[in-house]
């Protein structure tokens, strides 16, 4: 594969072929924030935070999904970017209820981190959604929708690394929701295997593990990168 | 939670269940023509609610069962389209067009009267069970603005009173 | 099957005809009006009579004029055709007794009204003259021979440069040049490849694709096959919204038609050339005309779009190349292989060549469908062709392009209508709905029904656009309710340029454009709504406001 050099943020950096924006910036300590994003699983483009302002282009692209080219020449964190970054965190937190001071993820969660970093502090949107439910029929797992951000990763991960199929958004628009089979109590489940790895790959307090009280919450993304690796890459496999 | 290994699966039941119901035949014959291919999944279900009025939760989990694909992946498609319902229809049906034709020209206000005389909402049915109040995006019958669906017969260039009359002579 | 095989059959089918045909629509506008019934009644009638001899009455598709509907045209009769206008099915005995002189009262229209005269008919040409469950009549007409020509007498390459050449241009919304894309999938490496038509029409106050399915469903099938000939495929998807069921059993019986002729399935016209079209059926999504959305659909999937690149022409449907086009684009390709690219290329604007068809609805007086040349002054189409708004009221303005659209105002009435001219007053060409509101029609509601349209159809996948228009739906909300104040109408603008900007898919980047056109010319109907600010004077967007913290 051919090297291709790019400029990243008025760096010059090169890369090689088929690599997306993205990788290319966090192989060069370019901080680009990014939500739907899950090492290990592919790409959906959902959450637009990764958008990014390539030169030439009138269109903002995803970092995540976007393949580099010769001579790109990329912004990733300009005042407009920011400010759609902003935005978008501010109707995230308008759309359903993000209440941190009790929830089980506060400290670790990515939603929370991200809208720190940005500066945002407040939502001026007014608040439109209905209370949603919280699912503990589970065994061993909880899933509160009030403070699922529809990323999908818990539906790609329990797809795709673990094969179950268990997890699927129903419905669409602002009704769209995370179900388990037949949008079932998650314990009364058949498909689901237990593993986890959902739980593990929600950037948010959504799912969680039982008896987690606020705060105490750490999704273990590590342990996901290890199967990933010996599942998909087959690292360290006979 | 029960193990596993001793409830009787939801799969089995449904079958079990499925083989008393020529439907389901039927379904199962318009599904093998398809080879049971799994993206056929769409027009299985509009088969699946042309037989059964609408779709309810055996006959997803039938369906998911037959094509091998999760359950999950059978809902999040059924209630994505908005032709499909999971909710029993009433005796007749009223589909007014809520399209921009329709609306400059007063669906809105066909819509407002059928709401008031009989007290259910876009999506619901009366509790007699008689009549399911559907809305459309345009039915493509724009010429002829606004029209009203009852029953499956698009009717042209109604008033509220005229809907109205319509509907008590359906009913 | 061999050309002259197909001549004979003509010659057989020309040769029983009868002197005077009696054309029924029997399009979805018409049979709303029992035209079915209409149509019974004349064949009855014409037997009570006993006039079997010279005069048959034939099932046709819309004739455009669907608001003067049910309509009856009448060939043979005299060298101009006569038309009948809002027939009842009771109107059967005195309409038959006509066609020998007897007075009769049922309304006649005139074929030289504007409406008819300023047209120009390339996409619909067969629209209400052929009967669309009958093959011969679309082979009577030449239909076919396109195909046979491109088989049999053109490289693949040589059919992609006619239709560049052509200028044609998708008209599906965006109007992205066809030649192009069929150059593009053509030289897309791959043994599989598809050819998708595009017959969602969602716009909701459209209704073009839907008489060309129901009227001539023959010209689009033909223009699938020879897309597939010159691209390199071999199965092609017609995508079909479930709304419309005539349209779709129309199809189906033309599909089994052109297969039983060998017009379709392998071998066509005795040469290699193979291809199937099987029809899919869409379930109620707007979403699923957007390209990406659509093949998910027809791989059985939820109707949610994915990023492009890659584009479908490089990655399309189960990863192969593949060719998706508008309905009235591919029914444009048999004129333009049978005339040439370059008389297409003749008409319209520099730009924008060839005709456009358009659904003439809302607050107008002739209401239907009218095919122009590109460029035409919007105003001879509202005034002189629709003959301007209904008695006592005023145009205000015509909203194009549906909820991806805008409202021109009336002021702008002697725009040129072609791609660019309309895009850079806000709006857009769309797929040709074309809604003219009268000065009873509030733009502020207006803006509100679309984007609660949006709201209704986002399919959630990306979070501008799913929280978004619920945002923008709720603000438009309260200021229709004369809650809103000048800090929330702010934050709708700042919101319209946020979501077109960051949203996945053409859904959500257009979404915004029906309030932001709408704010560019009523921006005093807004202001008319607004609330004094307890506030005081609205803040920027990054200073502290009076709202209470969250996080
Ligand atoms: C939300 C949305 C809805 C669309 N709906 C339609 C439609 O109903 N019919 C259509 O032909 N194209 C529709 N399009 C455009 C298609 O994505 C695509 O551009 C078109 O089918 C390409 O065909 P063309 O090049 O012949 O225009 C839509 C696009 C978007 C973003
Ligand atoms: S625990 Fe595993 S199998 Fe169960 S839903 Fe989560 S990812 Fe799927
Ligand atoms: S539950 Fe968590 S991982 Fe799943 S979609 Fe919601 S936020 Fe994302
Ligand atoms: S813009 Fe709207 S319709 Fe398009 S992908 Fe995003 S949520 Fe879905
Ligand atoms: S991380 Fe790229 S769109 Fe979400
Ligand atoms: S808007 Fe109602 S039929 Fe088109
Ligand atoms: S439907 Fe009859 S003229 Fe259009």
């Amino acid at each position: 594969m051919a090297a291709k050099t790019l400029i990243i943020d008025g760096k010059a950096v090169s890369a090689e072929e088929g690599a997306t924006v993205l990788q290319v910036a966090r192989d060069n300590n370019v901080a680009i924030p990014t939500l739907c994003h899950l090492e290990g699983v592919y790409d959906v483009g959902a959450c637009r935070l990764c958008l990014v302002e390539v030169a030439g282009s009138t269109k903002l692209q995803p970092a995540c999904t976007t393949k580099i080219s010769e001579g790109m020449n990329i912004q990733t964190n300009s005042d407009r970017l920011r400010k759609y970054r902003r935005l978008t965190l501010e109707l995230l937190f308008a759309e359903r209820n993000h209440v941190c001071a009790v929830c089980v993820s506060n400290g670790h969660c990515e939603l929370q981190t991200l809208a720190y970093s940005l500066g945002l502090d407040h939502v001026r949107y007014d608040y439109v959604f209905p209370k949603w439910k919280v699912d503990v029929t589970h065994r061993l797992f909880g899933m509160d929708h009030n403070r699922c951000i529809l990323c999908t990763r818990c539906v790609r991960v329990c797809w795709h690394i673990e094969g179950a199929g268990t997890k699927n958004v129903a419905g669409r628009g602002a009704t769209a929701r995370i179900i388990s089979d037949l949008d079932q109590p998650w314990g009364d489940s058949e498909s689901c295997t237990e593993c986890g790895k959902c739980v593990m790959a929600c950037p948010t307090g959504a799912l969680f593990h039982k008896g987690a009280t606020a705060g105490e919450m750490e999704h273990d993304r590590d342990k996901l990168e290890f199967i990933v690796n010996a599942r998909e890459k087959q690292q360290w496999l006979p | 939670m029960l193990p596993l290994l001793t409830r009787e699966k939801n799969a089995d039941r449904v079958l079990r269940h499925a083989s008393g119901d020529k439907r389901f035949k039927i379904l199962e014959v318009h599904m093998k023509k398809h080879q049971f291919r799994q993206d056929a999944l769409i027009e299985v279900l509009h088969k699946a609610q042309e037989l059964f009025g609408f779709l309810e939760d055996d006959l997803l989990l039938f369906i998911a069962a037959k094509l091998k694909l999760p359950p999950s992946r059978v809902f999040g498609v059924a209630t994505f389209y908005h032709f499909f319902t999971l909710k029993p229809q009433g005796e007749h049906t009223c589909v007014v067009c809520l399209g921009t034709a329709c609306y400059v020209k007063g669906a809105d206000k066909i819509m407002a009267a059928i709401q008031e005389k009989y007290r259910i909402k876009a999506g619901e049915t009366t509790p007699d069970n008689q009549l399911s109040l559907l809305t459309a995006r345009c039915i493509g019958a724009c010429g002829i603005a606004p029209a009203v669906t009852f029953d499956g017969h698009v009717a042209p260039k109604l008033t509220p009173e005229a809907t109205l009359e319509k509907l008590n002579t359906l009913i | 099957m061999q050309l002259d095989d197909l001549k004979a059959l003509v010659a057989k089918h020309i040769g029983a005809r009868k002197k005077i045909v009696l054309r029924t629509c029997m399009s979805a506008g018409c049979m709303s009006s029992q035209a079915d019934v209409i149509k019974r009644n004349l064949e009855a009638e014409v037997k009570a009579q006993g006039r079997e001899a010279e005069v048959e009455v034939r099932r046709v598709g819309c004739m455009g004029f669907c608001g003067q509907g049910p309509l009856i045209g009448v060939d043979g009769l005299s060298a101009k055709e006569k038309l009948f206008e809002f027939v009842k099915p009771t109107d059967a005995p005195a309409i038959v007794a006509s066609l020998q002189g007897a007075a009769c009262d049922v309304q006649v229209g005139n074929p030289d009204h504007p409406f008819f005269a300023r047209q120009m008919r390339i996409v619909r040409a067969n629209g209400g003259i052929v009967d669309p469950e009958r093959i011969e009549d679309y082979l009577a007409v030449g239909g076919y021979q396109a195909l046979h020509q491109v088989l049999t007498e053109m490289q693949p390459s040589e059919v992609v440069d006619e239709i560049t050449t052509s200028g044609l241009r998708g008209r599906g919304g965006a109007g992205f040049p066809t030649g192009l894309k069929w150059g593009t999938v053509a030289k897309s490496a791959g043994a599989k490849k598809y050819v998708v038509c595009n017959g969602d029409e969602g716009d909701p106050g459209a209704f073009m694709d839907r008489s060309v399915l129901e009227s001539d469903p023959h010209i689009v099938l033909e223009g699938m096959a020879i897309a597939a000939y010159a691209v390199g495929a071999d199965q092609g998807f017609l995508y079909v919204r479930a709304e419309y069921p005539l349209a779709i059993s129309r199809l189906q019986t033309a599909i089994k038609q052109a297969k039983a002729l060998g017009l379709l399935g392998g071998g066509i016209f005795e040469s290699p050339f193979n291809f199937n079209i099987d029809i899919r059926i869409g379930a109620g999504a707007f979403v699923c005309g957007e390209e990406t959305a659509l093949m998910a659909s027809v791989e059985g999937k939820r109707g949610t779009p994915r990023p492009r690149p890659p584009f479908p022409a490089e990655s399309g449907l189960w990863g192969c190349p593949t060719l998706i086009n508008n309905v009235e684009t591919f029914a444009n390709i048999t004129a333009i292989i049978n005339r040439g690219g370059a008389w297409y290329a003749g008409i319209g604007t520099e730009k924008s060549k060839g005709t456009k068809v358009f659904a003439l609805t809302g607050k107008i007086k002739n209401n239907g469908l009218i095919e122009v040349p590109m460029g035409i002054p919007l105003r001879q189409i509202v005034e002189e062709m629709g003959g301007g708004a209904p008695a006592g009221g005023h145009i205000k303005s015509v909203q194009t392009g549906g909820p991806s659209g805008g409202c021109i105002p009336a002021a702008y009435l002697d725009t040129p209508v072609d791609y660019e001219s309309l895009t850079k007053l806000g709006s857009i060409m769309g797929s040709g709905g074309m809604v003219v509101m009268d000065d009873a029609t509030n733009m502020v509601e207006i803006a509100k029904f679309y984007m609660e349209f949006c709201m209704e159809e986002s399919c959630g996948k990306c979070i501008p656009c799913r929280a978004g228009t619920a945002q923008m739906f709720h603000l438009l909300e309260k200021i229709t309710q004369r809650r809103g104040t000048a800090r929330d109408l702010a934050k709708l603008e700042e919101l319209c340029d946020m979501v077109r900007h960051t949203s996945l898919c053409g859904l959500g980047q257009t979404a915004p454009n029906p309030v932001a056109s709408t704010l560019k010319f009523f921006r005093s109907e807004y202001e008319a709504l607004l609330q004094p600010d307890p506030f005081g004077p609205r803040p920027s967007v990054t200073t502290q406001s009076a709202e209470p913290v969250t996080l």
